[in-house]
């Protein structure tokens, strides 16, 4: 029985008040030399790994960068966890960790130290940022190579021993800013694993920018697509898949004809796609226990039943497509 | 913890004082600074006229030490502001050595490493990035002037007596405000051309060269022209006057002297140093400039327009 509209709004009152967004953005807009890169960003961002993606010059690095308080919004604002980016720049800094694209370390160090000096930048006792740094640097899998001098490391090191530096002081919003950028499929792999850890942690959300959707897809589950500056498409990856159940790909042998028939009487929609290949569309209130017997009542064999889900190329190649996507 | 702990965690402990966060830069600093044992023996030759003028004022108050050494009191330098001066002078160069070779990588080298978005993303400004990379050379060269010397000050006022000490107390202010201005001028030049040069020896050649080749030019207009306001665009001049100023010994005119023309006319030549406010104007714009330039140089990331 539904309530009455006041007994709703006494109910929600009641609830508790949920937690600020992670990434809430007002209205934000960031201009270069009066030419526009990112234009009225709105929407909050809720999600535990949120990819950023987007076309070359879309604007991931440059909405990275003004959230971390390098670069000054033009006009409108974003609050991370509900503090300002521009009146609570030192909050959220002390909150929040940042992986680089680009190779970033301070000379002459070893791996160790740097990573110290990371974590007591960030307000760490000496004491306590040096047993985090090895900590980190075991955690991400340079513990042996600690002692190391940075600039004899190579390229999947150096990116390893940036997302130590990252996470030594426990930030509770990682942004990782082209996190895979030159690793050899091993060094990828281990990346993606770290990344994928320190989300199912649960002490720490992620914001991770990259060109690879399938970094991406295997991270993430919300996903921010940006296109000259503006967002194409925000969407959850697990709903936009759910929502896609309905589509199903087949693979049949026997008489195709007489289960496309049958098919047609449970009023399902569909199209050959192939030999034995069918798709269709299931109506509502047919499962996929219908089509079982379906199959069994006309001899037809299922050999392959599949969802059809819209994979993140699918979204972004629409979101490229169509531009404005919802919020 | 122990290390085979291996997951994510945030940290929970307690936090340094924001305040002090800018003096993390110089502690890590220093550990490559003292790596070089070419720096460290220089350093350690820095405290030698430290040595020497404590031994000067020691022997002045020492009677026996004077018999031993057969000297009489009235051939030792006396001790009044043109000694302090003298050494504080001396420290100054010194100084300048120092400002040399610590100086020129202390920016450049995260300019070139991009290093600065990984200050400038956490709770440390770019304000406390400057004034942490200043006091790596204003902590290293305060060890070799002002704070010797007042040591130095205090314990010629324990040998001679209190009413020593309340006459020459503005000696103490000229020795730290003398040392204090040509330290920070140090640091801020070095740091301003480190900025702008990323390589280090250019970054040297810079610095002695804005120290050197202004002084060349000014001494040039000087000779030319038959005045001393030359001395306005030598850094070495301006000090020179600031410093004479600050222990009483400035001398308006520094010469005087007559030419005859071609025509016959004799002219009488007064050359007067440029007044001492002049001196403090140039300094106080030399670090304006300064600070402008590396407010427009230390930034996360260079947007190109």
């Amino acid at each position: 029985m539904a309530l009455p509209a006041s007994a709703q709004q006494e109910l929600i009152k009641d609830l508790p008040v949920t937690d600020p967004a992670v990434i809430d953005l007002l209205g934000l807009s960031v201009s270069f030399g009066g030419r526009p890169i990112l234009q009225g960003l709105r929407g909050d961002l809720r999600g535990k790994a949120i990819g950023l993606l987007g076309p070359n010059g879309a604007g991931k690095t440059t909405l990275i960068h003004t959230l971390l308080g390098f670069h000054e919004p033009t006009a409108g604002t974003a609050q991370i966890f509900g503090h300002d980016i521009v009146d609570h720049a030192k909050q959220i800094k002390a909150l929040v960790g940042y992986m680089p694209e680009r190779d970033s370390f301070i000379a002459k160090m070893s791996a160790v130290h740097f990573v110290r000096l990371m974590g007591e930048l960030s307000g760490l006792p000496p004491e306590a940022a040096l047993e985090r740094a090895h900590e980190a640097l075991f955690y991400v899998g340079l513990g042996e190579a600690r002692y190391r001098k940075l600039q004899t490391y190579s390229l999947g090191m150096k990116q390893l021993a940036k997302l130590a530096q990252a996470i030594v002081h426990g930030p509770k919003l990682l942004f990782l800013d082209e996190p895979t950028n030159g690793l050899d499929p091993p060094a990828r792999l281990r990346m993606i694993k770290l990344i994928r850890e320190i989300r199912d942690s649960g002490q720490a959300h992620i914001v991770l920018s990259s060109h690879l959707l399938l970094d991406v897809e295997e991270c993430c589950d919300e996903i921010l697509i940006l296109r000259e500056g503006r967002i194409a498409v925000y969407c959850n990856l697990e709903e936009e898949r759910k929502s896609n159940r309905k589509f199903l790909m087949l693979e049949t042998r026997g008489d195709q004809a007489k289960f496309v028939s049958a098919l047609k009487e449970l009023g399902c929609e569909y199209a050959i796609t192939g030999d034995h290949r069918l798709k269709i569309v299931l109506q509502g209130g047919v499962e996929v226990r219908d089509l079982y017997q379906l199959a069994a009542r006309e001899q037809v064999q299922l050999r392959r039943l599949s969802y059809k889900r819209d994979s993140l190329e699918d979204i972004f190649l629409k979101a490229m497509e169509n531009g404005h996507g919802s919020l | 913890m122990a290390v085979y702990e291996q997951t994510y965690k945030r940290y929970a402990g307690p936090l340094t004082p924001e305040w002090s966060r800018f003096l993390i830069i110089p502690r890590h600093a220093y550990r490559g600074v003292f790596k070089s044992k070419i720096f460290t023996a220089f350093f350690v030759l820095c405290f030698v006229p430290l040595l020497i003028e404590a031994i000067l004022i020691y022997l002045h108050h020492n009677v026996n030490a004077l018999g031993t050494m057969r000297l009489q009191i009235q051939e030792l330098i006396p001790i009044d502001a043109t000694f302090f001066q003298f050494f504080v002078n001396l420290q100054g160069a010194f100084a300048f050595f120092v400002a040399l070779l610590v100086g020129p990588p202390l920016v450049s080298q995260d300019l070139r490493n991009n290093a600065l978005p990984l200050y400038l993303c956490r709770p440390f400004s770019r304000t406390e990035y400057v004034v942490g990379k200043m006091s790596v050379l204003l902590i290293l060269l305060s060890t070799i002037t002002w704070i010797p010397q007042l040591l130095l000050f205090f314990l010629q006022s324990y040998l001679e007596g209190f009413t020593w000490f309340r006459t020459n107390l503005w000696l103490a202010s000229a020795i730290v405000i003398g040392s204090v201005v040509w330290i920070l001028l140090l640091a801020l030049i070095s740091q301003t051309v480190s900025a702008l040069v990323k390589w280090r020896v250019v970054a040297s050649g810079a610095i002695l060269g804005l120290f050197f080749i202004p002084s060349v030019f000014g001494e040039f207009i000087n000779v030319v022209f038959l005045t001393r306001l030359g001395n306005l665009v030598s850094i070495a001049a301006l000090m020179k006057n600031i410093s004479s100023g600050l222990f009483g010994t400035f001398v308006q005119t520094t010469g005087s002297f007559r030419i005859e023309s071609f025509d016959g006319t004799v002219r009488d030549i007064i050359l007067n140093e440029p007044p001492l406010w002049s001196s403090w104007t140039v300094v106080f714009g030399i670090c304006v400039v300064c600070l402008a330039i590396l407010s427009r140089k230390v930034k996360a990331y260079e947007v190109v327009k």
